[in-house]
């Protein structure tokens, strides 16, 4: 199966080019955004063979696994490369207007490339070290393009998120460290089948607290979120729709879910955990929104209640839950990239981020106007569009599952959710147009087409849930829900 | 096992630096500890007490070996340290041009 290994080829190879090609003026744009549509392509034709053939393995350098390498592609990396793709390429597609106004445009190409790799080289990978690799190439190349901009508060603001991703992966390396000192293998399955066979032991305790304050901090879970809000609201927008949609989901849940559920194995001390970190995340983040006025770091709050849901619906761990959270994770990841580029659009037009400054922009923005209205109606859970049917699943799993409390607090939170994107809305969109404001323009064309079909994706989004594209969201609940049956999918596999 | 015990201390070092201080370049110098301390991990974790380096060869027999994967490990998180480095040093000139001071109690341009 060797189209795996185009995942990380081919945007590490775009990156040379762009680099190579420097000179040459719309070349990066070019390249950067056909090999995006190609990866995309390759996406979702894995998702296809993903259905046909189960689970695939390509052996890098032909070494047999447990030695050498394995890339492993089964239901739930599928799903997430396909939300990491589809977001990549129409971020990419909304700069190619947008950063015209950065000089160096072929760094950020060159930057986003190795983040694009990195992302999905953590989801193909089978093995525990490489995906740290990986791991580590999405946090640097995302380090940079924080501080893209070199205003004094993007500089700042890189440099805590440096600091912070920098402790975040050093936990995550000693817990693969100890690991393998306790298994003597690096493959994920293996470890899993090591694992199974011995008594338990302390310091899998201690493993598991390291994974989970790295993969937290990683993830923006409350007790360590104090970065994100900063990280992802100083970043150009096509950065922070990036850094909000995809990567916190990718290299915080996912790994957090594949090491935990596949690997580790998971127990009640752990989900509920999970449980509570969720419900925390959700509560903080919720209120912690309400009281922003940059649109921006309104978003990035919202980004670490949303992130809470998901967590949350993984510790409720009933197969309705986890299909709910994995449904939640996807629409999140359409939807809070939008936000980002339409806060990114409202920039461009006017040069102004804060709420109260704005007012009006409909009747002049008429694209960012409707398309973020569909964004904010979809986060906060108005009935049929996509974020609806997700905080519908999650909250009935709970109910069902027999935490009520929990469950009521996270209508309540959906409430609050609506109560903040209704004023970002009537702060920027409704109401009297300032007259500093008479003169704007919509946005460029290719910023346009970026919203409106993401904006298409947010409405039907809840289409996924029924007929054709059902098997693709249970394909990636059925690897969670199948725990440390994992190693035997990989293992037989193999042979 | 006092060997993983000062490797510990020695991590917690590193953690209590970058915690602590109040200094963007010591704080880089507390990631830089933390770094090695793991590497150091790393190494302990593959030695063996007279081991000697597996390499095959005819007319010998390998009897007590260390364990070579772990090295390798270490060569790759070098580099990745190396990188961390670079992007917060290149930071921090950029953030002292910026501020002109390297006390993170000064620089609070953004309000959580």
């Amino acid at each position: 199966m060797s189209i795996l290994l185009y995942f990380t080829i081919v945007p590490l190879g775009t990156a040379f080019l762009v680099t190579l090609l420097r000179k040459k003026k719309g070349i990066s744009d070019l390249l950067a955004v056909l090999s995006s549509l190609y990866l995309f392509g390759l996406s979702l034709a894995t998702a296809g063979l993903t259905k046909s053939h189960g689970v695939m393995i390509y052996k890098v350098g032909g070494w047999f696994p447990t030695i050498g390498i394995t890339l492993v592609v089964d239901g739930l990396s599928a799903f997430l490369l396909v939300a990491i793709n589809l977001v990549a390429f129409l971020v990419l597609i909304y700069a190619i207007s947008y950063m015209e106004r950065y000089t160096d445009k072929w760094k950020f190409h060159a930057l986003f490339m190795f983040m694009l790799a990195g992302l999905n080289g953590v989801i193909i990978s089978g093995d525990l070290f490489n995906l740290y690799v990986f791991l580590e190439i999405a946090s640097i190349s995302a380090y940079a393009l924080v501080a893209f901009g070199v205003k004094p508060q993007n500089l700042e603001a890189a440099f805590k998120y440096t600091i912070m991703g920098a402790v975040a992966s050093i936990f995550i390396l000693l817990g693969i460290a100890l690991l393998y000192s306790y298994t003597s293998t690096l493959n994920m399955a293996d470890v899993a089948y090591c694992l199974s066979d011995k008594a338990k032991n302390p310091l899998l305790v201690f493993i598991w607290v390291l994974f989970l304050a790295g993969f937290g901090l990683k993830a923006a879970l409350v007790p360590f979120h104090a970065w994100l809000p900063d990280a992802h609201s100083s970043a150009p927008s096509p950065v922070s729709a990036m850094l909000s949609g995809v990567v916190i989901k990718t290299i915080g849940i996912y790994a957090l879910m594949r090491i935990f559920f596949n690997v580790l194995g998971v127990s009640i001390n752990l989900l509920s955990v999970l449980m509570a970190s969720g419900i925390l995340s959700m509560v903080v983040g919720a209120f912690l929104a309400i009281a922003q006025n940059d649109i921006k770091r309104m978003l990035a709050y919202s980004s670490i209640s949303q992130v809470g849901y998901i967590i949350f619906a993984l510790g409720v761990g009933t197969p309705l839950a986890i299909l709910g959270g994995l449904f939640h994770l996807f629409n999140h990841a359409v939807f809070k990239s939008l936000l980002f580029l339409d806060a990114g659009a409202i920039e461009y037009s006017t040069g102004e981020r804060n709420m109260d400054k704005l007012g009006g922009l409909n009747n002049k923005l008429p694209v960012t106007g409707y398309t973020s209205l569909m964004a904010a109606m979809s986060i906060s859970g108005i009935p049929p569009l996509a974020g609806f049917w997700s905080k519908l699943i999650i909250i009935v799993a709970a109910v069902e599952a027999g935490y009520i409390g929990y469950a009521i607090v996270a209508v309540l939170i959906s409430i609050v959710t609506l109560v903040y994107y209704l004023k970002f809305q009537s702060f920027v969109f409704f109401g009297k147009l300032d007259a500093v404001y008479n003169k704007i323009q919509e946005v460029p064309l290719a910023m346009k087409t970026a919203l409106v079909i993401l904006a298409v994706i947010c409405v039907m989004g809840g289409l996924m849930l029924t007929g054709t594209f059902r098997p693709f969201l249970e394909g990636a609940s059925n690897v969670i829900l199948s725990g440390t049956g994992y190693k035997q999918a990989v293992l037989g596999a193999i042979r | 096992m006092s060997l993983y015990f000062l490797c510990f201390i020695l991590f917690c070092v590193g953690l209590y630096s970058v915690l602590r201080k109040r200094n963007i370049i010591k704080i880089i110098i507390g990631l830089g500890i933390m770094e090695y301390a793991v590497n150091l991990f790393l190494i302990l974790v593959g030695y063996r007490m007279h081991g000697r380096a597996p390499i095959f060869a005819k007319d010998q027999e390998i009897l007590n070996m260390v364990d070579p994967l772990p090295q390798a490990m270490v060569l790759t998180t070098i580099v990745i340290g190396l990188a961390v480095t670079i992007i917060a040093v290149s930071l921090a000139i950029r953030i002292y041009e910026k501020y002109g001071t390297f006390d993170i109690t000064k620089i609070r341009s953004l309000k959580g």
